[in-house]
């Protein structure tokens, strides 16, 4: 019996050695940590469970079946993370390069069947040199199995995907279905096609660092939602993001203790809007004044930087905030901004989670590279995922809501809950030089006419008033109570339930 | 008394003014520039005028302007804070023609004080030591020698022409002043064709010690003994104290009564400053008397108890002085620090914008001492360029010096500034300075012990291992609080471990936390442990903790698995971890910092408004170097990083696409 027990042990100790002591430094050396020690980090303490630690691979050809490692180069299982349940693979660098092959895809399709099954999120950790290709088309049909799961799975249980090392072909397109990409600086790329093809193709020399690496994707392609100095970085905000988010569609999104009094007054926010109207200031201040805690977990921070998205907590419950943003192209809406803030209101969308938006948005981005590039289709991205939300949303208008970009985001008129507008708000289909301009047109030869024209335009609508008036701002509020207004708000609201008419699916502007 | 006086004046001194006169029942006019509507001494006056555009060249110093808002307001008397209009004699004479009571001295005094050698000479007349010295032509080395040794070495010899330290020479003896004469001759003649040389005392180890007078109309002169202005940046005051620790009772009183009879001799009332410079033997010399109350005057009101801005007020409107000189006894020590709107990692370069965050220390008595925050400013306002960086005079009292700096150290580790860069920093990292705890300072300190400027400093030993201690306890109460969320598995919850590794400043601290219900005891592996008790909870900015019974506190922000802090001038990253996830973290590399390119580029479409360098310029980082207007808005571009511009490439009024080259840097 004890022969028998202590064969589980070396079975299990040569599964955890994974490619062996001389991979796993190679790894090390690179800065990077191997697939055992990242679920260490990512679960915790204690809390891995481990699924298919003795699975190998079946392939026989070109020698393949001299060599059948244990685990087949990925680790799979579940574990938790602060106490919630979350399933998780990595591949493992150190294992045939974590390759993939009809067991390994397996192994994660297996880890992803039971989290939709059980309701409770998908980490990936990607660290694969891609298809293993000795299986040829059986290794094609584990990445669509993989494929077809992340499918299914989206808008069910959140899927968070780390980038630590390659992720290139057609191994790209599961992170690139999942809810977030996270990626490590100067260790990880992802691209469709790599340097050496690019070059055969179209000439262009570039290295896999700027074609495909953190940077690239965080500032360029906005593929990847935020990257991280090394590893352990990646996976201690990786925790704190899923602190954030509910673990499956028919959660509320979590709660926990709160420090900080909900009906905090903040004076300094009386001062935030300049006098000038044409300066800017920093959104990021209000948002983290009105957050619990001063806690803001931001998405895209690096892309598209005139909208600002991420998660805070108010009374302790996590809420999605989308903020116009003036320091950056004074705030407007663009091809760019439209696109992550859509995508990012979707996801909140999916898992009950509320809507904070702040609204001071001068308009859409004129301009020809704009409208060629298909500002119209892309726009409409976002009035259309505000359109469809059906969570609780309560918006402030701190300044400028200008045409149709104020319908966009999230007015009264695409069903918001609780509309607010500071004061210093105008509501107006454009500014009143623009409007002068076109209303007036035969006077404008005369600057003393245009001067006294322009002034009466602001006088009658650069205010929250007139629309406060006819109800589209359901209360003009301080600024300085804004956190108390919203908690309130977002506190009636628990109970909210809407529902969307019955379709197949919806045909959002793709 | 006055009913109603009006404070010609700004920022923290104006509302230092308005607090006394409250107290005291008067009503108060602020006056106001454009820059300044919103600012906090127009929020705290009874009554405010505007006085014009936002610099003080066309609205605080602007004497009609001040004159057309006593009219306006009936105002009794003006109280001129300093700076500005307080050591203007016309505007004293214009006040007094006005039948408008200046609550300062006399327009003759200021007069024959305004002047550098006018009162020098009435200060020699009237029995105050000055720098001895020799003015007039001396023939040859012998007579150089001579004249020294009648001076008294060190003397330093300086061609009158000179400058830039040319033809200067210091001399010890007879021999080095025949030498140095002779060899200041000739560089004088080579390098200003001017061989005309003076001898005069060389102040070794100079201090700036200052005696505060009082004056009232009756004839009555006091002195409320001396204050210590020696930390200086560039003569600009930063660290100020009273008493001084280095000067006896016989010197304060000789300094004491000298001031007073110069004071006397001018017909002086009011409250003024009479400024000395002290060598290493504690000789005093006149250097100049300021006639107007002085920014460091809060540490005199804290020794002696005496407001002077309500004496200032009680002897312009005719009373005695409530006191005589044996009345005014030193009680106790003070130290006051300046907040200066100026960052300390920048090479003090002044930083304007809004005041995101500002919460000064709690005013008022703490368990052994005082805390006083005289300031000008509030949270959410703006810090502007039109005027003085000095934004607030952080001031503390206790019975002695060690235990004034020791309140000091808490208090500026309570302050809470963020959105401008400012010297609180360095200002801790001065009281933490041995030499300056010593008391063994003189006006070169900052020179000589920050000869590079500021980088922060490093915690000592002791300090480290407190803060350790105490992140690893606040590390434990934060994760705590994440294993209470909802939706955890029941009885599979996440247990918090005792044992962590704190690394911080390069070093790491193994510890294990024994936590009970009062706080927690960490242990390190040398069997030591500290007791850290604290009611900080997560989020909180400002942690203030005792650790062995003894204050700490710090500035905290969260980073991943870690904190940043700021506490005694320094600013650190300090990771608390699991000891297998530091253990892993060791594996992790040292990235250095990317090279930021040589360029600054055009951020986003627009139009070029203004270029503030030109090619050959050195920027400092964080300066601004250009304006650009995109979508309306004026977008200020920054340099990231210390240089020198090379090419100024965009011209104000081109139009820019991204990624446009601006400027090219060396």
């Amino acid at each position: 019996m004890h022969d028998i027990l202590s064969q589980l042990e070396a079975r299990r100790s040569t599964a955890r050695q994974g490619g062996g002591a001389r991979r796993i430094s190679a790894q090390h050396a690179k800065g990077k940590l191997t697939a055992r020690e990242r679920i260490e980090l990512l679960l915790d303490e204690g809390s891995f469970e481990e699924f298919d630690m003795f699975v190998t691979h079946r392939c026989t050809d070109f020698g393949m079946d001299a060599e059948r490692p244990a685990g087949d180069g990925v680790v799979t299982g579940w574990g938790t993370v602060n106490g919630r349940m979350v399933y998780v693979f990595a591949q493992d660098f150190t294992v045939m390069g974590g390759s993939v092959s009809e067991t390994h895809g397996a192994k994660i399709c297996k880890i992803m069947d039971m989290a939709v099954q059980n309701g409770a999120p998908v980490i990936g950790i990607n660290d694969s040199g891609g298809a293993r290709i000795q299986e040829g088309v059986a290794s094609l049909a584990a990445y669509g199995e993989v494929f077809q799961r992340n499918v299914l799975a989206s808008g069910v249980v959140p899927q968070i995907s780390l980038i630590m090392g390659p992720c290139a072909g057609g191994a790209v397109y599961s992170p690139a279905m999942t809810d977030f990409i996270f990626m490590v600086k100067d260790s990880s790329y992802m691209f469709v096609t790599g340097p050496d093809v690019v070059k055969t193709v179209t000439n262009e020399v570039v290295t896999a660092e700027d074609l495909g690496g953190a940077s690239t994707h965080t500032k360029k392609s906005s593929v990847a939602d935020a990257a991280f100095e090394n590893d352990v970085e990646a996976l201690a905000e990786t925790r704190r993001l899923i602190d954030f988010l509910p673990l499956n569609n028919r959660e509320k999104p979590p709660v926990r203790p709160f420090f900080d009094d909900p009906a905090r007054i903040e004076p300094s926010l009386d001062t935030l809007i300049p006098a000038n109207p044409n300066q800017p200031y920093d959104m990021k201040e209000l948002i983290t004044k009105l957050a619990d805690e001063g806690d803001f977990f931001e998405i895209q921070a690096a892309f598209a930087c005139n909208i600002i998205t991420g998660f805070i907590r108010l009374e302790g419950q996590t809420v999605g905030v989308v903020a116009n943003q003036p320091m950056v192209l004074a705030g407007c809406l663009d091809i760019d901004s439209s696109r992550k803030a859509a995508r990012f209101v979707r996801f909140c969308d999916a898992f009950e989670i509320p809507i904070l938006t702040l609204v001071d948005v001068p308009g859409f981005l004129p301009g020809v590279a704009q409208e060629h590039d298909g500002v119209i289709k892309h726009g409409a991205k976002l009035l259309y995922a505000f359109g469809e939300a059906t969570v609780p949303r309560v918006t402030v208008i701190t300044r400028k809501a200008y045409g149709g970009a104020y319908v966009v985001m999230a007015s009264k008129h695409l069903r918001a809950d609780f509309n607010y507008a500071w004061p210093t708000a105008e509501i107006a289909v454009m500014g009143a030089k623009g409007a002068v301009e076109i209303l007036y047109r035969s006077e404008l030869g005369d600057p003393e006419k245009t001067a006294q024209r322009t002034a009466d335009y602001e006088q009658r609508f650069a205010n929250p008033f007139v629309a406060a008036e006819k109800g589209f701002v359901d209360e003009v509020i301080m600024p300085h109570s804004t956190r108390r207004r919203i908690c309130r708000a977002f506190a009636s609201l628990r109970g909210k339930k809407q529902t969307n008419p019955w379709k197949k699916h919806d045909n959002i502007p793709l | 008394m006055f009913k109603k006086i009006l404070i010609a004046n700004r920022g923290e001194i104006a509302c230092r003014v308005i607090k006394t006169a409250r107290k005291m029942g008067i009503a108060t006019v602020a006056v106001y520039s454009d820059a300044d509507r919103d600012a906090l001494h127009v929020g705290m006056a009874d009554e405010a005028v505007h006085i014009g555009p936002s610099p003080a060249a066309q609205s605080y110093i602007v004497i009609e302007k001040i004159m057309q808002a006593v009219r306006q307001t009936g105002a009794e008397a003006v109280h001129p804070g300093y700076g500005f209009l307080s050591e203007n004699r016309g505007f004293a004479a214009a006040l007094e023609a006005a039948g408008v009571a200046f609550i300062g001295p006399p327009s003759s005094a200021i007069e024959q004080m305004g002047d550098k050698i006018t009162s020098k000479k009435i200060a020699q007349a009237a029995g105050v030591s000055t720098v001895p010295g020799h003015m007039g032509l001396i023939d040859d080395a012998d007579h150089a020698a001579k004249i020294a040794s009648q001076i008294g070495y060190p003397v330093m010899i300086k061609a009158s022409a000179g400058g830039g330290g040319k033809g200067m020479r210091i001399a010890w003896n007879d021999t080095e002043a025949r030498e140095g004469f002779q060899s200041s001759k000739n560089e004088a003649a080579a390098s200003f064709g001017d061989d005309r040389i003076f001898i005069e005392k060389f102040v070794t180890q100079p201090r700036h010690i200052e005696i505060q007078v009082l004056g009232d109309q009756h004839g009555n002169i006091v002195y409320l003994h001396e204050r210590e202005c020696s930390i200086q940046r560039r003569n600009q005051k930063v660290i100020e104290e009273a008493p001084s620790p280095f000067l006896d009772p016989a010197t304060r009183r000789a300094m004491g009564e000298q001031a007073c009879a110069l004071a006397r001799a001018v017909g002086y009332t009011s409250a003024g400053t009479v400024e000395f410079i002290v060598d290493g033997q504690r000789n005093f010399y006149f250097l100049e008397m300021n006639t107007r109350l002085q920014v460091e005057h809060p540490v005199t009101e804290l020794i002696t108890g005496v407001d002077l801005v309500e004496q200032m007020i009680r002897v312009a409107a005719g009373q005695p002085l409530p006191f005589a000189q044996s009345d005014l006894k030193i009680n106790g020590w003070a130290m006051e620090s300046r907040l200066y709107a100026e960052d300390p990692y920048r090479n003090f370069l002044p930083s304007i914008g809004r005041l995101t965050r500002y919460r000064p220390p709690v005013e008022g008595p703490t368990a052994n001492g005082v805390v006083r925050n005289d300031t000008g400013v509030f949270e959410g306002g703006e810090i502007s360029m039109f005027y003085d960086p000095m934004i607030a005079k952080l001031c503390t009292w206790a019975p002695t010096r060690a235990e004034a700096i020791e309140e000091m150290r808490i208090a500026l580790d309570s302050f809470e500034v963020e959105g401008i860069g400012h010297n609180l920093p360095f200002c801790a990292a001065v009281m933490d300075h041995p030499r300056f705890t010593s008391g063994n300072i003189t006006t070169a300190f900052i020179a000589e012990e920050f000869p590079d400027g500021f980088t922060g400093t490093t915690l000592d030993p002791v300090t480290l291992r407190r803060v350790a201690a105490a992140l690893a306890a606040m590390n434990r109460v934060a994760e705590i609080r994440r294993t209470r969320i909802s939706g955890t598995m029941d009885n599979h919850t996440r247990k918090v471990g005792d044992d962590w590794v704190v690394t911080v400043q390069g070093e790491s601290f193994v510890v294990k936390i024994a936590a009970d219900r009062d706080g927690s005891t960490v242990h390190f592996p040398d069997g030591s442990h500290h007791r850290v008790t604290s009611d900080w909870h997560p989020g909180q900015p400002l942690a203030k903790l005792l650790v062995d019974g003894t204050a700490l506190v710090m500035k905290v922000a969260k980073i991943p698995s870690g904190f940043r802090l700021r506490l005694r001038g320094a600013d650190l990253k300090a990771h608390v971890r699991s000891p297998r996830a530091a253990e892993l973290a060791l594996l992790m590399l040292e990235k250095t910092p990317p090279d930021t390119s040589r360029f600054l580029l055009c951020p986003m479409p627009g139009l070029v408004v203004s270029v503030a360098v030109a090619a050959g310029d050195e920027v400092q980082e964080g300066q601004a170097l250009a304006t650009v207007e995109a979508m309306k808005m004026e977008n200020i571009l920054r340099a990231e990083r210390r240089g020198v511009v090379k090419l100024v490439n965009a011209k104000p009024g081109a139009s820019l696409r991204v990624d446009d080259v601006i400027m090219e840097f060396e």
